[in-house]
């Protein structure tokens, strides 16, 4: 191009990150909410408040299973684990759902000591969060190509942003506050520069975890349409039994555990799946937990459901197949410690400040040629509306969902979706919030009303449960106070953002000189 | 690509070949990394398992490099041969593979 390579370099990223901003913030968001999803769903469900896991629980929940689901094509059976104490459990079951002519999937969730089924509320809990973090709540798989598409202009759009740089290591230390635009391009270049393996390495491992939904073509190049065989051959993925429709008896869930265990060096499944139970031809696929390792290799052992006899076993992982679980895994990130947890969180923070205070730095970089013109454009006040309706009605949302949790009575139907619509309600508010304000007006305000809600919530949940600081932190129960205290947190955070944004701009965003001028060109000026 | 001005208004042959870039660089750039992952998938001396999981974890990076070259050279016209010249040469030794393999 005619201005060269870094600039259209900054073009490229300027237009690449704010067509995908909002939805890469809404990923972020979700994302970063989604490091803690065992204990959000275990915050909302506040009757779980006195669990706690003891090892062979697994096994108590059979005989309730063989009771409530005998007919069901698969057991699904999550063992409980220091984040989510009770034994979490899904089937699908044989009589196809009236809606949609699929498999009904029923959930459960059943006492980590004594194997009955805990009566609590009905919530999707952080499992709603993690599945908006790659679906958006559409269809799962337009949402998870939306996602996609957003994640690969990411990708673009840091490595463009990486390019105009010319000196990115100086911008790392360069911040000057209270100056408008450019206190803004600092905020941006800091905070993007300063997490800039965390973005590389969530962009990229994001598409990883769906690759060969988005790019089939190099499976296809050697199997096909037989993914089956690939899977198999590349993943170590346990190929299917079919039911003998026979019936025949389950065999004793202990000694696969413990042959597991051995196996394993003592590491434990994370999930259970038992294959047609009841049928002679019954499987139990036991899947190795991520805890302690790196990788998101499959291993899975699997077992014949009437004798017990081991016939499958995932062994070792060729290099590619590796590096691939490796990536998967790093971007799960199951494997850490609550040390390294937080930090990953951090950066999924900084993550969100980056795309945030891009989309804004768009807005304020134009902000003054169209208040010297008294003209304001149909695209900058489309832009304003978005990024005041994304960036503060997506916290308000999560809070709505969290205060609907509390709120709506145990024993309303469809629960569980009136906690959704909640969320998808407050945030269509917020929008339409920013429609009839002032732009500096409706910031301020929707970020004091997140501010509310939030450090509201832990009064919301002492009114309403017995699972508040007042009894969690007497009893070191660190999932529900360590809830309680973030939304404290992230009130104080929002209260903070709300007090800057209802300060007056200070003059310094004028403009030097009286025509407009190439507005990449200056902000390379800035830079360089 | 020019830097806007944001008072006077864009040419129709800046937003055409602005247009132009971006379907080069969604669809031309989906193209071009999909037959690369088919390719290096089909000649990759590795197993077939391993051959398939390289070629798809690198074709997100040939993805992100096309849309950088879409945007980077002088002329829409250039963009689009810079997609297509390769893609034709992909996409014709996938096809000789898939003949020659055949008989």
């Amino acid at each position: 191009m005619k201005e060269g390579f870094r600039q259209s370099m900054a073009w490229l990223h300027t237009w690449s990150g704010l067509v995908v901003g909002w939805i890469l913030f809404a990923v972020f968001v979700t994302g970063t909410l989604s490091y803690f999803r065992p204990e959000i769903s275990q915050w909302m469900r506040p009757e779980l408040r006195d669990a706690h896991a003891e090892p062979g629980a697994v096994a108590r929940v059979i005989p309730t299973l063989q009771q409530r689901a005998p007919d069901a094509q698969r057991w699904f059976i999550q063992p409980p684990t220091s984040r989510e104490p009770v034994v979490r459990v899904s089937w699908t079951n044989s009589v196809a759902d009236q809606a949609n002519g699929r498999p009904r999937i029923e959930r459960g969730n059943f006492d980590a000591t004594t194997g009955a089924e805990l009566q609590v509320r009905d919530t999707r809990g952080g499992e709603f969060l993690y599945r908006f973090h790659f679906e958006l709540s559409m269809q799962p798989i337009w949402g998870r190509w939306v996602v996609g598409f957003c994640a690969m202009f990411m990708l673009v759009a840091l490595i463009s942003g990486v390019i105009t740089h010319k000196k990115i290591f100086k911008d790392f230390f360069t911040f000057r506050p209270r100056k408008g635009q450019r206190s803004w391009l600092d905020a941006h270049n800091a905070i993007g520069v300063l997490a800039l393996p965390y973005h590389l390495l969530i962009t990229y491992t994001g598409l990883i975890t769906l690759m060969f939904m988005y790019m089939p073509w190099g499976v296809t190049a050697n199997y096909g349409s037989d993914t089956q065989t690939f899977f198999a051959e590349a993943l170590d993925f346990a190929p299917e039994a079919a039911p003998a429709n026979q019936p025949g008896t389950l065999t004793r869930l202990e000694p696969l555990l413990s042959a597991a265990a051995r196996r394993w060096e003592g590491a434990s499944p994370a999930l259970i799946t038992v294959h047609h139970p009841g049928d002679v031809n019954s499987r139990v696929e036991l899947r190795r937990d991520h805890q302690d390792r790196l990788s998101h290799a499959t291993q899975a052992l699997v077992f014949e459901g009437v004798s017990g006899k081991l016939i499958s076993a995932a062994g070792a992982e060729p290099a590619a197949a590796q590096t691939r679980n490796v990536l998967y895994g790093l971007h799960i990130a199951n494997f850490s410690s609550p040390g390294l947890r937080w930090l990953f969180a951090l950066s999924g923070l900084a993550g969100m400040l980056m795309v945030a205070s891009g989309l804004v730095l768009w807005s304020v970089k134009r902000a003054p040629t169209f208040a010297r013109t008294g003209r304001i454009p149909f695209g900058y006040r489309l832009v304003e509306i978005l990024n005041i309706g994304v960036i503060t009605g997506l916290p308000i949302a999560i809070a709505a969902y969290f205060w609907a949790n509390r709120l709506l009575p145990a024993g309303l139907p469809e629960r569980s979706t009136w906690e959704i619509r909640a969320f998808f309600l407050a945030w269509v508010l917020s929008l339409a919030a920013a429609l009839f304000q002032p732009a500096r007006t409706a910031w301020r305000t929707q970020f004091t009303f997140a501010a509310v809600l939030f450090a509201s919530l832990p009064l919301l949940n002492a009114l309403t449960t017995d699972a508040h600081l007042g009894i969690t932190l007497a009893q070191g129960n660190w999932v529900y106070a360590g809830f309680d205290l973030t939304m404290f947190g992230l009130g104080a955070g929002f209260a903070l953002i709300a007090w800057h944004a209802a300060r007056a701009p200070k003059k310094a965003a004028k403009p030097r000189k009286t025509r407009a001028e190439p507005l990449m060109a200056r902000a390379e000026a800035e830079q360089a | 690509m020019r830097s806007e001005n944001l008072v006077s208004s864009l040419t129709a042959s800046y937003r055409l070949s602005v247009a132009s870039r971006v379907l080069a660089a969604i669809l031309g750039g989906y193209m071009l990394s999909a037959l690369t992952a088919f390719a290096l998938a089909a000649f990759l001396p590795l197993s077939r398992s391993e051959a398939s999981m390289t070629a798809t974890l690198l074709s997100f990076l040939i993805y992100a490099c096309a849309v950088i070259w879409v945007f980077t050279t002088r002329t829409a016209w250039r963009a689009w041969a810079g997609i297509i010249a390769p893609s034709l040469v992909l996409g014709g030794l996938v096809l000789i593979r898939h003949y020659t393999a055949g008989a």
